[in-house]
């Protein structure tokens, strides 16, 4: 089990942060993802391997229509 | 119609001869006073303590409208006033999103006092002109112009019964009457309604700004709340401003290099990185229709549910690939480089008067596709676009339009009205051409288009009483608060965002807070008081953007490449202090974050006050219509049974097993409400309210706010 954004998350061996992100469906085009509080950059979502008991933040930015 | 003719056939009802002045540190320091009932013009000194305590914008707009109105005052009532004003930030250059103008009105629609923010050229060149500010007040019998030419001096009353009404053609005809010739055009802004303001209480004001690549004047709306509505009910056709020489630091700023660096900051970012980010200067705010849908928060079919599969014959892309016009620098006051002020040009009509015309149509922002597409189940763009342009044009407010009509569709396929109430029209979701006579019939003043045209507070009273419909239910699904239409984001999966439309001062407009993101898929602010805390800075911050005459586009439409490694990235902390910055390089004044905030305290708990006064602003008038909280009916529950059911489970320790959906849902209902009402209370306790949602007369002092009148009002309410 992981954390996405404070709520529990199934997490699977292998898992990517792509991967969580297809998963939640998150399309948002300016999102800050954070491993345990470690910035993650966009070109490493593919590669980067989320581990067991892992923090992850999701971070959608848009406080404004 | 030869313009000379409309021209010769002016009246001139009252001259006013002025000294141009010269604006310092932002502000003119005098308001131009008309009243057309008396044919009165008067300069109004602009007092150190209204710069002190409301800063400019709306803060100016409220202060004299507070002055001009009573307690009783009605939005038809000649002392009701129309207040346009920038602020002291407003017609810079430098920075993008300065151009702004801020209209105050009693509201036709709330019946308490409404503010909107425009661009389009009149508020900077109001300012230019001499005047921080014009107030209007009084009714007059005939239809009127008033001219205020800032390039001689002078101020005129004049009666115009030729001219059109509808605002794209009365627009370029003042625009050709009052320029010099093309290139003068661009001097020239105007103001119009349009038919449609007549004959409902939606109606909008369209702010021109000529667009000298295109050939046309471009309309930008204030758009809530019926402003136009009052406009053509005290007969005024438009307001036009001409002033020709418009530079960089008419502003006469403290310090003009900091201006002019912080601005180029901006356009560096702008440049580097909109494309990677919302593509603004592509399709405008329309980027988010397909990433809202995606998210389940796309109004669908009277905000019944948050996603359609139709949604991708309006995403986005269609309509940057076949409709908007694309490589033009579209900003709606010069210097901003978002550009986000997009169009559809030569666009064939199909309906309506101007069928077979090929027009230029303003859009569409997101606000328009979601609402007059998706929440009324159209999803045809060009569709979008038709009523998009008819409601410009009209003078219709193309959110309360959409939220409007959806309900009314709503009602149709319930049964709850028909066929013979509607005149004949099938108001089924989805059917275009009974949306567009509705529209066509607001116009004429006929039909149910005047039904709907009165917005769903009134329909809500109509159909209960007269068509004997079930009140609470009316009550459940319409989507209005205050007697304002919802804009268009569904709210039921945020509860920060239900008190983001809900604890609003003016009714249901999402420009005070937009906190689904933060607080329904980012999960930042969990409890009540993070969401209070959301919901006490977020209205205060961009409340202030009023205040000075800027765009929020600018704030957080585009982002910092660095913005992520901040501790508060939502709030876009190195933006923050641009706004910081230009408002000393203008003023010369000093603020800090919570200065700003301050600022806005004051005027936010003054309109709140203003509420009171007019018997509203009180929690009861804060609550909210469930379909805003969760699933009214049936099939929106089980449309997401697997969500409702899980939140059940683990929220409540409800154990859903063998319970029908209506169990289900009468349990869901009652946990969200509450919910609501504590939110409710501690949102009030952060704003320094009173249960009731008073402001504490302690709170007034602390603020600086404790001003007698004030005072009067709230202290029986302590
Ligand atoms: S961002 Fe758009 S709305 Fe704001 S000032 Fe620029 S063009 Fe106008």
């Amino acid at each position: 089990m992981i954390k996405v954004n404070n709520r529990d998350f199934q997490w699977e061996q292998g898992m990517t942060v792509d991967d969580i992100m297809k998963i939640k469906k998150f399309s948002w085009p300016k999102i800050i993802v954070k491993i345990n509080g470690q910035h993650v950059e966009e070109e490493d979502y593919k590669t980067r391997i989320v581990n067991d008991g892992d923090d992850v933040q999701m971070l959608h930015l848009l406080a404004g229509g | 119609m030869d313009i000379k003719v409309l021209r010769d056939n002016h009246k001139l009802l009252a001259e006013y001869k002025y000294e141009l002045g010269k604006i310092d540190k932002g502000y003119t320091g005098r308001s131009l006073f008309v009243n057309i009932s008396e044919n009165k013009i008067e300069s109004k000194p602009v007092s150190q303590m209204m710069k002190d305590k409301f800063v400019g914008g709306k803060g100016f707009g409220l202060w004299y409208l507070w002055n001009a109105t009573t307690p009783s005052t009605k939005w038809n009532d000649p002392e009701n006033e129309i207040i346009i004003c920038g602020g002291p930030v407003c017609g810079i250059t430098q920075y993008p999103g300065s151009g702004k103008s801020l209209v105050c009105s009693i509201s036709p629609a709330t019946d308490m006092p409404i503010d909107s923010n425009v661009g389009g050229y009149f508020g900077p060149l109001l300012k230019f002109s001499g005047w921080d500010a014009l107030e209007l007040q009084g009714k007059s019998e005939k239809d009127i112009i008033i001219v205020i030419d800032g390039n001689n001096g002078t101020v005129r009353i004049e009666e115009a019964s030729l001219e059109a009404v509808d605002g794209h053609v009365l627009g370029e005809q003042l625009t050709e009457m009052y320029a010099d010739n093309e290139e003068d055009k661009r001097n020239v802004a105007v103001v119009t309604a349009g038919s449609g303001a007549e004959h409902t209480r939606m109606g909008l004001l369209n702010f021109t700004f000529y667009d000298p690549r295109r050939k046309v004047a471009r309309l930008k709306q204030a758009g809530r709340g019926g402003i136009g509505t009052v406009f053509r009910d005290k007969k005024v056709k438009a307001l036009v401003v001409k002033f020709s020489s418009v530079k960089g630091d008419l502003n006469n700023p403290f310090d003009q290099g900091i201006l002019n660096r912080t601005g180029i900051k901006l356009h560096k970012e702008v440049h580097d990185l909109d494309p990677k980010q919302n593509n603004m200067r592509k399709i405008g705010t329309a980027n988010i229709i397909e990433v809202m849908d995606e998210y389940d928060l796309l109004p669908v079919m009277n905000y019944q549910y948050g996603n359609h599969p139709d949604t991708q014959k309006i995403k986005s892309t269609v309509f940057i690939d076949k409709y908007i016009t694309q490589g033009v620098q579209d900003g709606c006051w010069y210097g901003c480089s978002l550009a986000c002020a997009k169009a559809a040009d030569n666009f064939l009509l199909k309906t309506g008067p101007y069928k077979g015309h090929k027009v230029t149509v303003d859009g569409p922002e997101y606000e328009n596709a979601a609402g007059l597409g998706s929440n009324c189940a159209i999803f045809d763009p060009e569709g979008i676009l038709e009523l998009n342009f008819y409601c410009d044009t009209y003078g219709i407010d193309t959110i309360s339009f959409g939220t409007a009509t959806a309900f009314a569709m709503e009602c149709y396929e319930r049964g709850i009205i028909n066929k013979e109430i509607t005149g004949g029209l099938e108001l089924n979701f989805g059917n275009f051409d009974s949306a567009a006579q509705l529209l066509h019939q607001m116009s004429k003043g006929e039909g149910f288009g005047v039904v709907v045209g009165q917005g769903i507070h009134r329909m809500k009273e109509l159909f209960a009483e007269k068509y004997g419909a079930d009140a609470d239910f009316l009550f459940d699904i319409g989507m209005e608060q205050k007697g304002l239409e919802y804009s268009e984001y569904g709210s039921k999966e945020s509860l920060a965002q239900q008190g983001g439309y809900g604890l609003t001062n003016k009714g249901p407009q999402h420009d005070e807070a937009w906190l689904i993101f933060m607080d329904m898929v980012n999960n930042q602010i969990p409890t009540f008081e993070d969401k209070a805390e959301a919901l006490h800075y977020f209205p205060m911050f961009r409340t202030w953007f009023g205040l000075y005459g800027l765009c929020k586009l600018p704030w957080n439409d585009i982002a910092p490449a660095n913005n992520k490694f901040t501790s508060e990235p939502a709030k876009i902390p190195e933006h923050v202090q641009n706004y910081l910055d230009i408002v000393y390089g203008v003023t010369g004044k000093r603020l800090g974050t919570d200065d700003m905030v301050r600022e806005s305290e004051r005027v936010y708990n003054f309109q709140r006050i203003f509420n009171i006064r007019l018997g509203k602003g009180l929690r009861k008038n804060d609550k909210t219509p469930y379909r805003s909280m969760g699933p009214v009916t049936k099939e929106e529950y089980e449309s997401r049974q697997e969500r409702y059911d899980g939140q059940l489970k683990e929220k409540i320790g409800y154990d859903v097993t063998g319970k029908t959906t209506e169990e289900k849902m009468a349990v869901l209902r009652s946990y969200r409400e509450d919910q609501y009402e504590k939110l409710t209370d501690a949102v009030y306790k952060r704003r320094g309210w009173n249960s009731n949602g008073v402001p504490t007369i302690e709170h007034l002092k602390e603020l600086g706010m404790d001003l007698p009148e004030l005072i009067e009002v709230v202290k029986g309410l302590q």
